[in-house]
């Protein structure tokens, strides 16, 4: 109850309609022109809000374990660290190396997640557009248990099973692309594309499940409920680098995306080539999301969610949208990794957390939005 | 000066045809109206005109420039298209809306000028109060009126606008009517409106294009196009057109069970 009113009392601070005092003798255009400036700088204060939150979310969330720091040595102890001048051996080591591979890597992944969740929905009109509705994530699962159960590597050893993981998960793009020689793909077809490529997939990996050993059916069940404990600093750099290069060419397509919104007619005759943009909209997404999820298996429902919640408090312009949402997608990650080791007092799968706490706290913000918002 | 000219074009659709070897030259500034039943290829023809459709066979010239040879981002930088409806998933507000049709010209940033064009051509379609609402919150006649303001913020050259005041109430039909006619002379600019109001239309058009079975059956000043004989062959309707305020004005015998009514079959499709 005490969240609905939280939300409701955000919700209303920051309306997109909220009024602006008007000036003496002012005409309706300045009106206007000051109106949007206010709305503008309404969401620049969301934006920072969520930034601030973020970096709170991490502090706490590097205290959390056995060996007790405080929060503010936390942040001291990153700054002692990247400026080279470290004081405290034993804190240094807890945080920089225990501690903050799986944090960078929550924070990561979310940015990612977030950034190519809200570019699916909006590229393909649909609010339930996300890497499973799209086949992303049944191509990679099908992908590393073809590595793990018969033993099908692509290149050997560990980045073996990753690579198996993004190449598959890569096939539904790829797909889209090729079908697009004969026919044009509009956004219904993408997903359609998408969910049936997950449905043979699927089939094709719980056939492979059956055939496997315990163990390898066993390892390929913990894979594909999404872990982050297990990246480690040599990994961080990759993923890293996945997730931001989609995030700023997303953004750098952000109004291009807005216009595909209204109709592929109207785009075109703001002389976007839509196909074009479309395909290349898909190839950037796939591959963020594929990138992600091979490293770390399956993680649910931030992709869905993050655009959702973040629309609520800066609404459809992709431009902010999509930072916004990374943004989101980061918090989500932090909070639902802080949430399980303050029930369970040990880090969890972060996969089956997110959705147990991902759907709820969803269900939570579709009960408590007035407002249409999508 | 803005110049279209379109030579023998026709579009069709796999086996289909929908119109074919249409010659049209508009020299100078005006409000054109196209004219014509439902599915004759109106809006086909309007989107063969700023390329969202590619001809079939024949060609357009905007400006003199042949627009096979034009990219689309070339036509964008003159060329404004206001389509009959907008199917948002996710919208934007009222402003940010507009804000759209300033794309060809600033790219992806937005410049304080393309703010106070946007509230400008908000103010000018009547919607200023309504220029933070959400776009999907407002009436159909309402987005209809956004969707015009998003249209003259691209500052066009040649503005293409599919029924424009199909859903708009009558002050708001002659309003965006009245408001195109003097925008076309003002600004020196083609404005072309497909209408289905044959009164509305020749009321302010400068210059009529009646549409039907995908040829082009008549083309002139409103006093030459709307005639009894033209709405009859063309609608099916019986009508009888008199002079009001020095245009024509037609009065239609539609309902057969009143004395004099009577009602042709309806045009093809």
């Amino acid at each position: 109850m005490k969240t609905d009113g939280i939300l409701k009392t955000i919700s209303e601070k920051v309306r997109l309609d909220r009024t602006v005092e008007r000036a003496e003798g002012e005409s309706d255009e300045e009106y206007v022109y000051r109106e949007y400036r206010a709305s503008w700088h309404s969401k620049m204060v969301f934006l920072a809000l969520f930034l601030a939150l973020f970096f709170v979310l991490i502090g706490y969330k590097v205290t959390l374990g056995e060996y007790d720091i405080g929060f503010g040595d936390v942040y001291s102890t990153i700054w002692h660290h990247l400026t080279g001048d470290i004081v405290d051996a034993g804190d240094d080591n807890v945080v920089w190396d225990q501690r903050m591979p799986r944090v960078l890597t929550a924070i990561i992944v979310g940015i990612g997640l977030g950034a190519a969740g809200a570019a699916m929905q909006s590229m393909m009109k649909n609010p339930l557009a996300d890497p499973y509705t799209t086949g992303i994530s049944s191509g990679a699962l099908f992908g590393a248990t073809l590595a793990m159960t018969l033993g099908v590597f692509i290149i050997d050893g560990y980045y073996g099973r990753v690579l198996n993981a993004f190449v598959f998960a890569m096939v539904p793009a790829l797909l889209i692309i090729l079908l697009s020689k004969w026919k044009r793909p509009t956004p219904a077809m993408m997903i359609l594309v998408g969910i049936s490529i997950m449905f043979i997939f699927n089939a094709f990996q719980s056939y492979m499940m059956l055939r496997a050993d315990p163990n390898s059916v066993s390892a390929v069940y913990t894979w594909s409920v999404g872990s982050i404990g297990m990246t480690t600093w040599d990994q961080i750099p990759v993923i890293l680098v996945f997730s931001f290069a989609g995030l700023i060419i997303l953004c750098m397509m952000s109004r291009t995306i807005n216009a595909l919104n209204s109709g592929d007619e109207y785009a075109k005759s703001l002389g976007i080539n839509v196909d074009r943009v479309r395909m290349l909209c898909m190839l950037v997404i796939s591959m963020v999301a594929a990138g992600i999820v091979s490293f770390t298996g399956i993680i649910g429902f931030i992709g869905l969610v993050s655009p959702h919640i973040a629309r609520i408090f800066v609404g459809s312009d992709n431009r902010i949208l999509f930072p916004a949402s990374a943004l989101m997608g980061a918090c989500l990650m932090l909070i639902c990794d802080i949430v399980a080791f303050l029930l369970l007092g040990k880090n969890m799968q972060i996969g089956i957390v997110t959705a147990m706490i991902g759907g709820p706290l969803f269900l939570a913000i579709l009960m408590a939005q007035k407002k249409e918002v999508w | 000066m803005p110049s279209l000219r379109t030579q023998g074009l026709g579009v069709a659709y796999g086996g289909n045809r929908v119109f074919e070897d249409i010659n049209i030259s508009i020299d100078g500034p005006g409000l054109v109206g196209i004219l014509g039943p439902n599915g004759v290829g109106k809006s086909t023809f309007m989107n063969a005109i700023n390329k969202v459709i590619t001809p079939s066979e024949g060609k357009v010239y905007l400006n003199g420039r042949d627009t096979s040879e034009m990219s689309y981002r070339d036509i964008a930088r003159f060329v404004a298209y206001v389509p009959a409806q907008s199917k948002e998933t996710f919208s934007m507000s009222v402003i940010d809306t507009v804000l759209m049709g300033r794309y060809p010209v600033s790219g992806i940033s937005t410049t304080d000028n393309d703010v106070r064009i946007a509230a400008k051509c908000i103010g000018m379609m009547n919607v200023s109060d309504l220029a933070m609402r959400r776009f999907n919150e407002l009436s159909a006649g309402q987005h209809q009126r956004v969707m015009i303001a998003r249209g003259l913020a691209q500052e066009p050259e040649i503005m293409l606008l599919d029924e424009p005041t199909s859903n708009l109430d009558i002050y708001h039909q002659i309003y965006v009517m009245r408001l195109l006619r003097d925008l076309a002379r003002e600004r020196g600019i083609i404005v072309l409106a497909i209408c289905h109001d044959l009164n509305v239309a020749a009321k302010f058009s400068d210059r009529l294009i009646l549409f039907s079975e995908g040829k082009v059956v008549q083309d002139g000043p409103p006093s030459e196009v709307i005639t009894s004989g033209n709405i009859r062959e063309v609608y099916g309707v019986d009508a009888d057109v008199v002079q009001v305020d020095g245009r024509p004005y037609a009065v239609y015998h539609a309902d057969p069970q009143t004395p004099g009514g009577s009602m042709g079959t309806a045009p093809s499709d």
